[in-house]
């Protein structure tokens, strides 16, 4: 099959790929462009391990075609921290120890970064509902949920660095 | 994994239905949630896709006459964000926004969750029990169509080769009416309905019913229209008796299958309760509205 070439924007660097029309930016991501930070769990959207952000809203990178990034913008977890500076939400799961493998970590950054990068302020339920799209089979939920509570009151500057 | 695939994303709806006309393996691509699964477990093996997300027309909600007309790519959680939609069908943009994650919803659309035709489709039973319709677009031109009428059986619809739904439909709201809509699943959030049910009442100045439709969905192959339960509340304020006969008919209306989310009893059943829930939830927001 022929090749679709892909002009696209990762973390604010323009980039440029050769993809076949049926790779999932998932796929893209890790596979053409090393970005191997998002994870694939399940393939199917409904673990959310593979969450980027895409012109603004966050989506399964494995439910978006290459192709369908052209001339878009893709924010990833690689592009979380800033100048080798984690992000509170990075800071304070660590801080918490709101992971054990890791595995399902990046999507529920992502997920959890773009929660307070609309609403500085959730309530415990808004957390749960918004991160219903991430699963994580080792630690439970609640540490991650108290790890963005806790980077949200940082962000607000209601409390210290993690 | 198909041995030639092309992907093409138009700028025009005209150049989508003339590359759906010369290839009847092309499919359009919406939102792709229900579609790249299908996909990726080889049960799709289409020629071409066409992803329709770049054709302005079809993204977005307009006003339409009194009413709304919703682009076929636009994606669940834009539904929320127009005020005046998700005042005037709070039952439909709520159904809309139930489906998976927040993450499903900032791709998924209506149109794909009306044309992928799974009978348990959360947005389906608001968008038939408010009477919606689509622009159906195809190379013979254009028609408008029911929402009840576009799917024929799982997976299935009535949509003939090459014809895209373009938007979704929804009427003017006038004062005194309401539409709800609510689902049963095991757990809170990202599950499939075992039973939904959606009402759209219409209440004269004195408080009784001149208007009802009733749908449920995941309870027969396709959602569907109990039109003996919309009967049964016109005329009436409501009262339990009415209310009874309404959920009887949502309950001789179904025809369900038996699996691991319910049992043919559990959905017969529950299709009842959820009916009686969302018709009292339609008549506080139709009250609201007076």
């Amino acid at each position: 099959m022929s090749k679709l070439q892909v002009s696209t924007t990762i973390n604010g660097d323009p980039q440029e790929f050769l993809c076949d029309p049926d790779t999932t930016l998932l796929d893209a991501l890790r596979e053409e462009l090393g970005l191997t930070g998002s994870k694939e769990g399940c393939g199917s959207g409904d673990c959310g391990a593979c969450t980027v952000i895409l012109d603004g809203k966050m989506v399964c990178s494995c439910l978006v075609l290459a192709g369908e990034a052209e001339g878009r913008q893709v924010n990833t977890i690689e592009g979380v921290a800033e100048g080798g500076e984690l992000h509170p939400v990075q800071s304070n799961f660590l801080e918490l120890g709101a992971l054990q493998c890791g595995f399902c970590t990046p999507g529920f950054i992502v997920a959890a970064k773009a929660l307070l990068d609309r609403d500085p302020n959730p309530s415990e339920t808004e957390i749960r509902y918004w991160l219903a799209g991430n699963l994580c089979r080792c630690t439970g939920y609640d540490k991650i949920v108290r790890a963005v509570q806790d980077a949200a009151a940082e962000l607000r500057q209601e409390r210290t660095p993690a | 994994m198909m041995a030639t695939l092309a992907f093409h994303a138009p700028k025009t709806l005209d150049e989508a239905i003339a590359l759906l006309a010369v290839d009847p393996r092309a499919i359009p691509l919406a939102g792709g949630t229900d579609l790249i699964v299908q996909l990726r477990s080889d049960r799709l093996e289409p020629s071409a896709i066409i992803d329709l997300k770049r054709i302005e027309k079809l993204s977005g909600v307009r006003r339409h006459g009194d009413g709304f007309a919703i682009g076929a790519a636009t994606p669940c959680t834009a539904l929320k964000e127009d005020a005046e939609l998700a005042a005037a069908w709070p039952g439909v943009v709520e159904a809309a926004n139930l489906i998976g994650s927040v993450q499903v919803r900032n791709r998924a659309t209506m149109a794909g969750n009306l044309c992928n035709a799974s009978p348990a489709a959360d947005s389906v039973p608001a968008l038939v029990a408010a009477g919606a319709t689509c622009l159906v677009v195809g190379t013979g031109g254009e028609r408008e169509v029911p929402v009840k009428d576009i799917p024929t059986g799982p997976g299935k619809t009535s949509l003939k080769p090459g014809e895209v739904v373009a938007e979704i439909r929804l009427p003017g709201r006038v004062g005194g009416e309401g539409d709800a809509y609510l689902r049963s699943i095991p757990r809170t959030e990202m599950d499939i309905a075992v039973v939904g049910a959606g009402a759209n009442l219409a209440f004269g100045p004195d408080g009784t019913c001149t208007a009802a439709r009733i749908a449920v969905g995941a309870v027969a192959p396709t959602v569907v229209l109990v039109n003996e339960a919309g009967e049964a509340l016109v005329g009436t304020r409501l009262d339990d008796t009415a209310l009874e006969k309404m959920a009887e008919a949502v309950r001789s209306a179904c025809n369900p299958i038996d699996d691991k989310r319910g049992t043919v009893e559990y959905r017969t059943a529950m299709a009842g309760v959820l009916a009686k829930r969302v018709v009292a939830i339609a008549r506080d927001r139709a009250g609201e509205k007076a």
